[in-house]
């Protein structure tokens, strides 16, 4: 286990630096001092548990919510992300937790949201054809896209919310548990996207619980811990054990524990006296 | 031609038809076939309104049969104008999901303005209608201000709108109270005496139902090109043929008396712009947007306080502008301008027109279709000779059906997934 110790000044390698970063709601202090960096071609996966300050990062990133203080780097520049129109225009395009589409429109309508082709006269043709192509890509199960979105499952609309970042022409993209809804196949897809995404020298950061997707396609994993860097690993030198333990705080944990029971449930078993 | 009735025998299936689980249907047959289904859901668009209208016809011309009659209708459309322009800009508030109260108000406060410049200080009519429309625009944009900068709701501030400009109305009129407008005035003479010559306004049926089939067949060609699924030219043209048919024998009828006032062409091609406006800009989807989800609409980079504000503003110069053709309607200003049932006339045509009260759904449309079915009972109740009280009651109970039935659809919406 070796937790590259994060460099005070941004690496110029990278895509997307963030310096001690923290974010305040209130008395309650969501991110303190965190670091990430995220160089064009790289995967990061952040890590941690529930309420680590996960989505609040990637909204920090997104333009959602303004920092309390540190700074952002993005391509060698220092930038301040005030609002969501700022980072789109950066290059940096956002998958939400909660997905952010509009129910009442539909799937061409909330792919296309606030980049519609033509301001003026809307091309709905060329819309709708990019639409399709964009879902054919990730396999979406959507029988048409002119239904409003409220009538979609829960993966069907995380398929939308994925596929709405890739439009345009994002330098990085952040996915906030883009699996957490989908099917086998739908979730292989994703994967693989994010794999052709970095082929295309892209710079992602994911976000997920599910150790087996992180461990598949990132090549570093940044870990929160009550809002702080809690180590970043790069995966080949760590195993899930590890990571589990920092997303924790204890190699003796409630998942090493049960582990633990397990092992020694089945031994008994096998064990027992035929 | 490219374009073919039946796009399920092309060779290769359209790119948004592909999905096994669509039911695919096509043709004219299939078209009739989706709008049942439609409605069936719960997506009822236009279909209440216009039934409730028939509906209203019927009752209102079997108590007095004068109330079909060509002079009766021509009457109706010219009295429409001015709350269906008031209407329309309800509209907007509606679908981003707030409310503007005080449109009544600031509709008399315009028609006193109006009245001032013109005839008091005599300045040239045109500049005492734009200055009453800028007028309207400025409470618009303070009403913003209001709601985007210390997040008041639009309830709240269009409350207050609604005293407060009643107030500086009747300061204005001051001790005369009332004022009246010349005759000969071109304004007036808009409201009550010019109409489109019949000629012209057969032209303007013929152009509507082409321009219909034109844009219509450009656009089913280019789906064709890009390998979309595409309204035959049957379809297209059995569409446009309704329109014709239904626009001329309108056109036809009113001709026989007056005909159609410019006045009422100004209020449907208002509405025209807006629809536009709507459903073929930027503008016009986050204006769904943010009546939809407005966190969403923010976290798209849609500048969210600006959609509000131009809503706010596009609906206080709506209501600016009805209160200058209401003057011109009367030849007069006074204290009971824009006051009395203009108000609630004017949100209830909104809701009555398909309009949802919860955002996001509704068409420009409303406006027209709704202030027919107000003006109809208004007008016909009149005929009636009965008193303000029915119309007050036969307008109160339609808009409880109007409002319950949007609170229904919108279940039914979200059962069979149309939300
Ligand atoms: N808008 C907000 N206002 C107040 N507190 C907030 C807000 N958003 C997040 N928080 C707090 O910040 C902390 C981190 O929340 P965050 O949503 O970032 O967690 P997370 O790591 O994404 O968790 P999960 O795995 O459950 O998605 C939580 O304690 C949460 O209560
Ligand atoms: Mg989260």
């Amino acid at each position: 286990m070796t937790p590259t110790a994060p460099a005070s000044a941004p690496a110029d390698t990278s895509v997307l630096s963030l310096r001690s970063i923290s974010k305040t709601f209130g008395a309650v202090a969501a991110l303190t001092d965190v670091d990430l960096d995220v160089a064009p071609g790289q995967v990061v996966a952040v890590v941690g548990d529930n309420g680590a300050g996960k989505s609040t990062l990637v909204k920090v990133l997104a333009g959602v919510h303004a920092p309390t203080s540190g700074t952002i780097t993005f391509e060698q520049r220092t930038v301040t992300i005030d609002d969501p129109a700022t980072a789109h225009d950066l290059g940096i395009a956002t998958v939400f937790q909660d997905l952010a589409l509009c129910e009442n429109l539909n799937v061409i309508e909330n792919l296309f949201l606030g980049r519609e082709i033509n301001a003026l006269r809307l091309d709905d043709v060329a819309m709708e054809v990019r639409s399709w192509e964009l879902l054919r890509q990730l396999s979406a199960k959507i029988p048409t896209v002119r239904i409003p979105v409220a009538s979609l499952s829960g993966g069907q609309r995380q398929t939308v919310a994925i596929a709405r970042s890739l439009i345009g022409d994002p330098r990085v993209i952040i996915l906030d548990e883009p699996t957490a809804a989908l099917g086998v196949a739908q979730t292989a897809e994703v994967l693989n996207l994010v794999e052709r995404l970095r082929e295309r020298g892209l710079g992602v950061i994911m976000i997920s619980h599910n150790m087996e997707d992180v461990r598949a396609v990132a090549d570093k994993v940044a870990v929160l811990r009550l809002g702080r860097n809690n180590g970043v690993f790069d995966v080949q030198d760590v195993s899930s054990e590890e990571i589990i333990a920092a997303i924790t705080g204890a190699t003796d944990n409630a998942v090493s524990q049960r582990a633990s029971r397990r092992q020694g449930a089945t031994t008994t078993h096998e064990g027992a006296p035929s | 031609m490219t374009t073919t009735d039946q796009p399920a025998e092309q060779t290769a299936v359209a790119t948004d038809l592909q999905d096994e689980r669509l039911r695919r249907s096509s043709g004219l047959r299939g078209t009739v076939d989706a709008q049942v289904r439609r409605i069936k859901d719960g997506d009822l668009g236009v279909l209440p309104v216009v039934a409730g209208l028939v509906v209203i016809w019927g009752v209102l011309q079997a108590l007095n049969p004068i109330f079909l009659s060509s002079a009766n209708l021509v009457n109706l459309t010219l009295e429409c104008a001015s709350v269906g322009i008031i209407a329309l800009g309800v509209v907007f508030m509606l679908l981003v999901g707030q409310i503007d109260l005080s449109v009544g108000s600031v509709s008399g406060l315009s028609s006193a303005i109006v009245a001032i410049l013109f005839v008091d200080k005599g300045l040239p009519v045109v500049v005492a209608i734009v200055a009453a429309v800028l007028a309207g625009a400025v409470v618009g944009f303070a009403y913003s201000l209001m709601f985007n900068r210390f997040g008041v709701p639009s309830f709240v501030i269009t409350l207050a709108g609604l005293l407060g400009f009643l107030g500086l109305q009747l300061y204005l009129l001051g001790a005369q109270g009332s004022i009246n407008l010349p005759f000969d005035s071109g304004l007036v003479k808009f409201a009550q005496l010019w109409f489109v010559p019949p000629w012209l306004s057969y032209v303007l049926v013929v152009l509507a139902a082409g321009g219909l089939l034109v844009t219509g067949l450009a656009h089913s060609r280019k789906r064709a090109a890009a390998g979309l699924s595409h309204r035959g030219l049957t379809d297209l043209g059995v569409r446009s043929a309704v329109l014709l048919l239904l626009l001329g024998f309108v056109v036809f009828y009113l001709n026989q008396t007056r005909g159609v006032g410019w006045m009422f062409v100004l209020f449907v091609g208002l509405v025209l712009v807006m629809h536009y406006l709507l459903s073929r800009t930027k503008w016009g989807r986050s204006v769904y947007a943010v009546g939809g989800n407005v966190e969403a609409a923010r976290r798209a980079g849609i500048n969210v306080r600006l959609v509000y504000t131009s809503c706010f503003m596009l609906c206080t110069s709506f209501a600016a502008l009805g209160g200058v053709l209401a003057a011109a309607r009367l030849a007069a200003a006074n204290q009971s301008s824009g006051g009395g049932d203009v108000n609630l006339n004017a949100i209830a045509a909104a809701v009555i027109g398909g309009t949802s009260l919860f955002g996001g759904r509704g068409t420009a449309f409303a406006a027209l279709l709704g202030v027919l079915v107000i003006q109809s009972i208004s007008s016909g109740l009149t005929l009636l000779s009965l008193d303000s009280s029915f119309r007050f009651m036969v307008t109160g109970a339609v808009l409880m059906l109007a409002v319950a039935l949007d609170s229904a659809a919108r279940r039914t919406r979200a059962s069979s997934g149309r939300a």
